[in-house]
C-alpha cells in the first residue's frame, strides 16, 4: 500500500518530479564519467607498470631493492621456482636479471635498464610479445635484443641495427656487447618506453658475467586482490636470504599517486553531490511542507506517524533511485563509446603529460562498480536527506498540521 | 436518551491557546455527556470553540485541562500511538473540505482506512462495495477525487469515515461546501446510518439543514456551553444563537 501511494504521490507534481530526477540524472552521468575516466586512467597506469613490467610480486635477494646492483643477485635454483609454482596462489614465477648499462649507437648513448628474461615465460605474464611494434619477439636462443621505441628513437636506431651495451658486470668486471635489434616495443608508460632493453636471460648472464645469477623472480598471482596475503605467506615460507615485495612496496610513488587521484575524485564527487543534494532537499522540503494539512488528515484518520514518515522517505528514495537508474542507463552508451575509443591527447598537452610520465590518453573504465556505486551514493543521499521529513513527520500532531 | 451510561463524557474540558500575547480560552470548562446513538449538533458562532471541542472529543487535540472519556477510555491518559489506534478503530472523521487522498480512487480512499486496520482483502472488498452502495457511488468507485463533485467527494468521505465500523462519527462542518440537494442527500445517508447502525454522530455546524435533523443541539458561546437542548426542530433555536 505504501509503495503504491508513494508512487502515485511522486507524480502529483510531474514537473517538479521531472526536474529533480533530471538533476539527479545529470549528476549521476557526470559522476560516472568522472569515476570512469579516473578509474580507467589509474587502472591503465597500474597496468602499464605493474602488469606489463614489475609484476604484482617480486622476490629478490635481501637488500636488492635498496641497492639494485648485481652484487645483490642470487643463484638460480630450479627447486625454488618449482616450489613457488606449486603454490596454488601463484600461476607462474619468471626469472629476471636486471642491471643498468649504457646503450649506444654510432653517435648517441643513453643509460638504460637491461632486462634478461625467459622470453616465453615473460610474455605469458607481461604480454611482452604483444608490445612489438616492429620486428619480431625474442627466442631463448637469440643473441639479439628488444629495444623500447623511445630509446631506439633517441639512439636513432631501428630493427636490424646494432646496439652497443657497455657497463659493469658482476663483481665489477667489464660488460660490453654488440647486439642486433630484433624488435621494437612500446610501453604505455612514457618512463618505461624511454629506457628498456630486453635480452634473453642466458645472453644477459653472459654479458654481465653473472652465470646462473638472477636479480628477481617475478610472480604472477592467481588472484590479484589477495596479493598482500600471498606476500605475507611467502615471507614466512622463504628464508631470511630473500625479500618478498608487492608492487605497492616496490613503487610507493605509484601507490600514492593512485591513492591521491582517488581522493581527488572523491572530493569532486562530494562537491557534485552536494549541489545535487540541495536540489533534492528543495523537493523534499516542498513535498513535506506543502502537504502538512494532508499529513494531519492522514494521522487523524488513523495512520501512524512512523508509517507516514516511511511513506515520505519512500517517495524521496523513489525519485532519487529513478534518477540514478536513468543516469546509469544514459551513461552506459556514453562510457562504452569512450571505453572503445579513448580520448587521445595531441600536441603540447600530450608532451606535457609525457613529461610527467603519464600516457597522454584518457582511458575509461567499464567496471560495474563505476556504475552501481553511483546508484548507491544517490540511494544513501536520498535516505540521508529524508531524515528531515522523517523527523518532522514523526513529531507531527494532527491538529497543528491541519492548521499549518 | 437511553438507560446506558454515556459514551462520551467531558469533565471541565478546557483548551487554552497561548501562542499570542494574550492566552485565548477556546474551550472553557465544558462538561458534557453524550449517549450512544445520538445525532448531535454543536452550534455557535465562529470562534465559539465547536471545532476545538470536536477535536478534543476525537482525540485529535489534547486539552489544556480537564478530561475526555470516550467509550470508557480516558483519552488524555493515552500515548500518541494508542490514541491513533483508538481513533482508527472507534472514530470516523468527516471534514469540511472532504480531505480525500487525491491520488487514490473513491474505492481506494474508502479501503485505505481498512488497510491501516489490516483487514483482509475479502473483508475490505465486501465492506467497500457495501459502503459505495450505501452512499450511491458504485459507478464512481474508480474515479479520483478531482473527478468527483463536492457532494460526491463528501459522500466518499462519509464512506471512508464509516469503513472502520466506528462507534462515533465526528463531522466538522460537513455540509458547508454543499448545495441544498446534495446536503440533504448526505444528511439522509448519515441519518439512516445513525438509525440503522446506532452510530453516534456529532456535528460541528452552522448549517440550518444539519440543525434541523439533529436530535440534540448544544450551543457554544466563547468556548462554554450556553445551552443544551433536546429538540425535534432546531430551526427556532439557531435563530436565537
Amino acid at each position: 500500500m505504501l509503495l503504491k501511494l508513494a508512487w502515485r504521490n511522486i507524480w502529483r507534481n510531474k514537473k517538479r518530479t521531472f526536474i529533480t530526477m533530471f538533476s539527479i540524472v545529470f549528476a549521476v552521468v557526470l559522476s560516472i564519467l568522472l569515476d570512469s575516466v579516473k578509474k580507467g586512467l589509474l587502472d591503465k597506469m597500474k597496468e602499464n607498470v605493474v602488469s606489463f613490467y614489475t609484476g604484482y610480486i617480486q622476490i629478490h635477494k635481501k637488500g636488492y631493492w635498496d641497492d639494485k646492483t648485481l652484487e645483490n643477485s642470487f643463484d638460480w635454483q630450479p627447486e625454488l621456482i618449482d616450489n613457488l609454482e606449486r603454490n596454488k596462489s601463484i600461476s607462474l614465477a619468471i626469472p629476471r636479471l636486471e642491471s643498468f648499462i649504457l646503450a649506444a649507437s654510432e653517435k648517441y648513448s643513453k643509460g638504460c635498464m637491461v632486462v634478461g628474461i625467459d622470453p616465453e615465460k615473460e610474455s605469458s605474464v607481461t604480454s611482452l610479445a604483444e608490445k612489438i611494434t616492429k620486428g619480431n619477439y625474442l627466442l631463448s636462443s637469440d643473441k639479439a635484443v628488444l629495444v623500447t621505441e623511445g630509446l631506439a628513437s633517441y639512439l636513432k636506431l631501428d630493427v636490424n641495427d646494432t646496439l652497443v651495451l657497455i657497463g659493469q658486470g658482476y663483481h665489477g668486471v667489464s660488460a660490453a656487447g654488440k647486439f642486433p635489434i630484433k624488435g621494437l616495443i612500446k610501453f604505455g608508460s612514457p618512463d618505461l618506453n624511454k629506457g628498456l632493453v630486453y635480452l634473453p636471460l642466458k645472453e644477459s648472464q653472459r654479458l654481465f658475467a653473472a652465470d646462473n645469477k638472477l636479480t628477481a623472480l617475478v610472480l604472477s598471482p592467481t588472484r590479484t586482490d589477495k596479493v598482500k596475503e600471498l606476500v605475507h605467506s611467502l615471507q614466512l615460507e622463504l628464508t631470511d636470504d630473500y625479500e618478498v615485495m608487492n608492487w605497492q612496496l616496490m613503487m610507493p610513488e605509484l601507490d600514492q599517486v593512485i591513492a591521491g587521484e582517488k581522493a581527488e575524485n572523491v572530493i569532486f564527487q562530494v562537491v557534485l553531490y552536494l549541489l545535487i543534494a540541495f536540489g533534492i532537499f528543495g523537493t523534499v522540503l516542498m513535498m513535506t511542507l506543502e502537504r502538512q494539512y494532508e499529513f494531519g488528515v492522514l494521522i487523524a484518520i488513523g495512520m501512524k506517524n512512523f508509517r507516514l514518515s516511511t511513506l515520505v522517505v519512500l517517495e524521496n528514495v523513489l525519485i532519487s533511485v529513478l534518477g540514478a537508474i536513468g543516469g546509469i542507463i544514459l551513461s552506459i552508451p556514453i562510457v562504452f563509446y569512450l571505453f572503445s575509443y579513448p580520448i587521445k591527447l595531441g600536441g603540447k598537452l600530450a608532451e606535457a603529460y609525457e613529461k610527467f610520465g603519464i600516457e597522454p590518453i584518457f582511458y575509461f573504465s567499464m567496471a560495474p562498480r563505476v556504475f552501481y556505486s553511483q546508484g548507491l551514493v544517490v540511494f544513501f543521499l536520498a535516505l540521508f536527506l529524508s531524515l528531515y521529513p522523517f523527523i518532522k513527520i514523526r513529531r507531527l500532531e494532527p491538529v497543528s498540521a491541519m492548521h499549518s | 436518551m437511553n438507560n446506558l451510561p454515556p459514551v462520551i463524557i467531558t469533565e471541565d474540558l478546557t483548551k487554552v491557546y497561548d501562542e499570542g500575547a494574550i492566552p485565548v480560552k477556546a474551550v472553557n470548562q465544558v462538561n458534557l455527556q453524550i449517549d450512544q446513538g445520538e445525532f448531535t449538533a454543536l452550534v455557535g458562532p465562529s470562534g465559539s470553540g465547536k471545532t476545538t471541542l470536536l477535536n478534543m472529543i476525537g482525540g485529535l487535540d489534547r486539552p489544556s485541562s480537564g478530561k475526555v472519556w470516550v467509550d470508557g477510555k480516558n483519552l488524555g491518559a493515552m500515548k500518541k500511538n494508542q490514541l491513533i489506534d483508538f481513533r482508527l478503530h472507534n472514530i470516523g472523521f468527516v471534514f469540511q473540505a472532504y480531505n480525500l487522498i487525491p491520488v487514490l480512487t473513491a474505492r481506494e480512499n474508502i479501503e485505505f482506512v481498512m488497510l491501516l486496520q489490516k483487514a483482509s482483502k475479502k473483508e475490505r472488498n465486501h465492506r467497500v462495495l457495501e459502503l459505495l452502495r450505501e452512499v450511491g457511488l458504485q459507478d464512481k468507485m474508480n474515479n479520483r477525487p478531482d473527478e468527483l463533485s463536492g457532494g460526491q467527494q463528501q459522500r466518499v468521505a462519509v464512506a471512508r469515515a464509516l469503513a472502520s465500523k466506528p462507534k462515533f462519527v465526528l463531522a466538522d462542518e460537513p455540509t458547508a461546501n454543499l448545495d441544498s440537494k446534495t446536503a440533504a442527500n448526505l444528511l439522509d445517508i448519515m441519518s439512516k446510518l445513525n438509525q440503522e447502525e446506532g452510530i453516534t454522530f456529532i456535528f460541528s455546524t452552522h448549517d440550518q439543514r444539519v440543525i434541523d435533523r439533529a436530535h440534540r443541539v448544544i450551543t457554544l458561546v466563547d468556548g462554554a456551553i450556553e445551552s443544551d437542548e433536546l429538540i425535534a426542530n432546531a430551526s427556532d433555536h439557531i435563530e436565537s444563537v
